[in-house]
């Protein structure tokens, strides 16, 4: 999948380590990074060998559990924390280089910030805090304010704007961090475990929330979690961190169906798989010959919403694209092996589904 | 053996027995420097101190400078040019205030001469009229908190103005109102800068220390000899000692900001500047606040003391009446004092609590209604005040001035009072002050007299050693040991033995009342109100019910101390009970514990650390009141601290006595602070 198109975020073996010895044993080594050596050095690495990229209007979940580096990673990226080795690039400029001024003039324009514990100034009205960003980028307070309004109705807070924090609930409140991540409407989006302490409940509806913000505004995304779950219902990507390292980097249905190491199995295990496939990657190829039912189905509706359909179907099921173009089947038998059957011998179409 | 090293308590007897037979076997005839050291190479350190403060006035780095009214070049040093510039522009800023309040002509003095103003009798700054003050502060107390604070803002000056005080009050106003700024500045910058600068923090810390721990009175004796005597004296002493508490604070609520919070500003797109002064600084608001108030109340104590060195006020005129025992006059300026304390506090309170409405597009006229409403007022009262003058020019104009002799007072039915108290109690107070002072006082004073040198130290050393280790050991022998080497060994086992009677009075005393009031959320609210109030009161108030009741005596400084170490005892026993966790006394209660078991074995042993913490507070606010002590006249470090002040040679001396007394606070505070760490750490509540 080589566009043309730069990406919008671009890492290049980034190396985040900590520990008073990390520097002399790089200079030792001449920049390069020798893991063990370090280790023996008694410095803690954060982020092993990370590399990818993030195009415009894609949604990266970086997922793990604690330690695993994913926000460490996040913090390279943001540059909230100096890396160690590697590069990255935003819009093609190398990050690692630019100035102080460069850096608050990307951050200023260009990133926005979702913060787990919200983060927000207790001092200042949610208003207030929506509106930081724009004023401290010199705009005039009449203009934040009616910006920072509009950010107020967009996220549904209207009638709160001059409250407190602490006068909000959790989700609440967590809706004041994304508009201030939003006021100023930048390419690029973090979210650093931005539900994660919320209330189940809560936290599905702010998932909700967020896909309707992001089915409006299309940004490129990296969106840290621990929450498998989460990553499965929210990606377009997810890479799972272990130890610093990027295990896999793969779309939800790819992880949950192949996933590459024992480790990521642990998760992929309990997951139901027909909430996360979609039609075309199980279908079968599509045989003209065939006596096709009455009904069809998208190529990429979830299996599980249309489970129900195909299993009541005696003949098999036509799969369209998105030009109505029968590009393959489904028949029940497949859905039942999907459902009930072993991981192992299912018939998967992985280019199928890594093109989408 | 396994016995003796694993339990505390038995190494701690085995301790105070070997302190016992070295107080038996060291005797005061042939101890030598046992008993105590003897004249040593140390006892000139005061004199080389003094002698070098002097060079460095006089001899260091001498520079030209030029007289225009004498027309003549003179030779001056760096150090004399430049606090005599700094005295000038803080004296500037101070009369500039004053004159404000109460007119003169010195500001305009400044940009013209004394000439010009004998020509032109205009120039001059017209006083405000007392009434625009009051409605000036009903105002603003309404601008910043409302209909509350109002009140209390003008019914203060009001009261100050009725009672005839306004001259001495408006004068102690405008030195606080340069000291206090300037103050939170330097504390804010510098706290700023030791945050972000760890060189600089670590060399600051140890100085924080003994800053804070050095009594009032020594601050003033560099300052008089650098800076000469004055207002702007007593304020540069003001700020020298309000400084400490607010850097302190300032650091403690920028550590304390959350990472995430730090990290959304710099995603914010916030430039250092931004980051520090809307996000930073802001979200650290309450620990800086906190500082801002300890420097309202530093500076207020201060005023009293400064008068010592020619501070003009409140605190001049408190300290005349309380040494003329002029008991009801000393009382109403008491009240002034902590109405200005308690007005101020609120004030800068309210104010760093104040909201913007950025969506009231509001009309010229309403948007500045206070402005115009003061201005309006302004106008009237000065015409009131005028056409007064005007018509009846020979009788006092209520309406303008009201100086000490037309104001209302309450003096004499106070001296009333007093004198009633004093006769009908004199038999009673005077058998109790004799039974104190001879039963308890004197051999206690006794006892710790007859310490010998080496005992002391052998035993505060040991204490050291079993609280924190080497360590401590090291760091409490070498402040003791310091006192010991100067000559006023003696003199601080005086101190010593003042402040170990009052803190364990106080701490009984508190720690009742705070277990007492704590089984009640109602009294807890109370008696935590109580002490907040009392806490604004300047030190130096505390003497004159003292005086007032027990009359001028070893046992009335007591008293006082006592009193006012009292407060943090209390307080810190509240909020020690009450900050144990619910779940733990929810836990005990279901165990069936009795109220009584579980206060005894759930609630006092998890406060026991913070109680600590509250104690260490009662005896360094025990030391520094021992030392104000002086004034009513005592025989510790503080009445020589005391004399110094009055000698020309006196300031290597007071510096030096001062750092005793600091460093007997700062060995308890290490001392405590360790502990009380290291318990909680055991007991997981930190």
């Amino acid at each position: 999948m080589s566009t043309p198109i730069q990406p919008v975020i671009k890492c290049e073996s980034v190396y985040k380590i900590f520990g008073e010895n990390a520097e002399k044993v790089l200079k030792k080594t001449d920049g390069e990074v020798d893991t063990e050596s370090l280790l023996e050095a008694g410095c803690v690495i954060g982020v092993n060998n990370a590399s990818f990229d993030v195009h415009k209007g894609e949604m990266l979940v970086i997922m793990g559990l604690s330690g695993s580096g994913k926000s460490t990673l996040l913090r390279c990226i943001s540059r909230l924390i100096e890396t160690t080795a590697g590069n990255i690039f935003i819009d093609g400029e190398d990050l690692l280089g630019m100035n102080e001024k460069e850096l608050i003039n990307v951050r200023r324009n260009k990133m926005g910030m979702v913060f787990q514990s919200f983060a927000l100034l207790p001092h200042k009205t949610v208003l207030e805090n929506i509106a930081l960003p724009l004023q401290v980028k010199g705009i005039s307070t009449k203009d934040s304010m009616a910006r920072a309004m509009d950010m107020v109705n967009l996220v549904e807070l209207t009638g709160y704007e001059n409250a407190f924090p602490r006068q909000l609930s959790g989700g609440q409140q967590q809706r004041v961090g994304i508009a201030r991540s939003l006021a100023v409407e930048p390419e690029m989006w973090f979210l650093d475990e931005p539900f994660s302490a919320l209330d189940p409940l809560i936290r599905k509806e702010m998932q909700d929330e967020f896909l309707r913000l992001q089915s409006v505004l299309h940004k490129t995304i990296l969106f840290v979690t621990h929450d498998f779950d989460e990553a499965l219902r929210l990606a377009d990507r997810i890479a799972i961190m272990k130890d610093g390292v990027i295990e896999q980097i793969d779309t939800p249905a790819n992880i949950v169906l192949n996933p590459a190491t024992e480790y990521i199995a642990k998760f992929t295990r309990s997951v139901r798989r027909e909430r996360v496939l979609s039609c075309q990657t199980i279908m079968e190829e599509y045989d003209v010959n065939t006596d096709l039912s009455d009904i069809t189905v998208s190529k990429n509706a979830i299996i599980d919403t249309v489970a129900e359909r195909v299993l009541s179907e005696q003949k098999p099921v036509a799969v369209l694209n998105e030009q109505d173009e029968i590009v393959g089947t489904l028949n029940s038998k497949i859905i039942i092996q999907v459902m009930f059957g072993e991981t192992n011998n299912l018939p998967i179409n992985n280019n199928a589904e890594s093109q989408a | 053996m396994h016995y003796f090293i694993h339990h505390k308590w038995v190494q701690f007897i085995a301790l105070l027995a070997i302190f016992f037979v070295l107080v038996m076997a060291i005797s005061p005839v042939s101890g030598g420097n046992l008993w105590r050291f003897q004249e040593n190479i140390f006892w000139l350190l005061p004199d080389t101190l003094n002698n070098f403060l002097k060079y460095l006035i006089n001899d260091f780095w001498l520079v030209e400078t030029y007289d225009i009214e004498l027309d003549l070049t003179e030779e001056s040093t760096m150090i004399k040019e430049f606090t005599r510039s700094l005295s000038g522009v803080i004296l500037f800023f101070i009369n500039l205030i004053r004159e404000l309040l109460l007119g003169g002509v010195k500001t305009v003095v400044t940009f013209t001469s004394w000439d010009f103003i004998s020509e032109h009798p205009w120039a001059r700054i017209p006083a405000l009229p007392w009434t625009a003050v009051a409605s000036g502060a009903f105002l603003m107390g309404h601008f910043l908190g409302g209909r509350k604070l109002s009140i209390l803002a003008g019914g203060s000056i009001i009261y100050i103005a009725v009672f005839g005080q306004w001259t001495p009050a408006m004068q102690t106003l405008s030195f606080v109102l340069v000291a206090v700024p300037l103050s939170v500045f330097l504390g804010l910058m510098m706290g700023v800068f030791a945050y972000k600068n760890k060189t600089f923090k670590i060399i600051l810390t140890p100085l924080l220390n003994v800053a804070q721990s050095m009594p009032h009175f020594s601050y003033l004796i560099p300052v008089v000899v650098f800076f000469g005597i004055g207002d702007h004296a007593g304020a540069i002493s003001t700020v020298i000692f309000a400084t400490p508490p607010m850097i302190r604070l300032t650091i403690l609520g920028l550590k304390k900001v959350s990472p995430e919070v730090l990290e959304a500003g710099l995603m914010s797109g916030c430039n250092p500047r931004q980051l520090m002064f809307k996000v930073l600084i802001p979200t650290a608001r309450h620990d800086i606040l906190i500082g801002v108030n300890q420097v309202i109340m530093q500076c207020l104590a201060m005023a009293v003391i400064a008068s010592f060195i020619g501070t003009k006020g409140l605190g001049y005129d408190l300290l005349v009446s309380l040494n003329r025992l002029n008991i009801g006059e000393a009382l109403e300026l008491g009240i002034s004092i902590v109405l200005i304390a308690i007005v101020l506090d609120k004030l800068s309170l309210a104010w760093a609590n104040k909201q913007a409405d950025y969506f009231a597009d509001l009309p010229f006229h309403l948007h500045h209604k206070y402005s115009l409403a003061f201005f309006g007022i302004l106008v009237v009262t000065s015409a009131i005040a005028y056409a007064i003058s005007l018509f009846f020019p020979d009788k006092p104009n209520y309406l303008y001035f009201i100086s000490d002799t037309q104001g209302l007072t309450t003096k004499n039915f106070w001296d009333t009072i007093v004198d009633w108290i004093i006769t009908s109690t004199y038999q009673s107070v005077q058998s109790f002050n004799v039974f104190m002072i001879t039963s308890i006082l004197v051999p206690m004073k006794e006892a710790y007299l007859a310490m010998p040198v080496a005992a002391t130290l052998f035993l505060v050393t040991g204490i050291g050693y079993l609280v924190g280790g080497l360590r401590s050991a090291i760091i409490v022998a070498a402040f003791i040991g310091f006192i010991a080497l100067t000559p006023w060994w003696d003199r601080a086992l005086i101190t010593a033995y003042m402040v170990t009677f009052s803190t364990v009075t106080a701490v009984i005393i508190g720690c009742t009342v705070g277990v007492l009031c704590s089984r009640n959320t109602r009294a807890t609210r109370v008696i935590l109100l109580v002490c907040d109030t009392l806490q604004t009161f300047p030190s130096f108030v505390y003497l004159i019910p003292v005086i007032m009741l027990f009359g001028v005596s070893d046992l009335s400084v007591l008293i006082a101390v006592t009193v006012y170490a009292t407060i943090p005892a209390t307080r810190y026993t509240v909020e020690g009970l009450r900050n144990v966790p619910q779940s733990l006394q929810e836990a005990a209660s279901m165990s069936g514990v009795n109220p009584t078991q579980r206060l005894l074995h759930v609630e006092l042993p998890l406060a026991f650390p913070h109680i600590m913490l509250g104690i260490n507070q009662t005896i360094i606010f025990s030391l520094f009141m021992v030392i104000i002590g002086a004034f009513i006249g005592t025989d510790d470090l503080g009445q020589l601290i005391m004399q110094s002040l009055s000698r020309s040679n006196g300031m290597g001396q007071g510096i030096i006595l001062g750092l005793c007394v600091a460093f007997i606070g700062l060995a308890v505070d290490h001392l405590i602070h360790t502990w009380s760490d290291q318990r909680k750490q055991a007991l997981g509540i930190i």
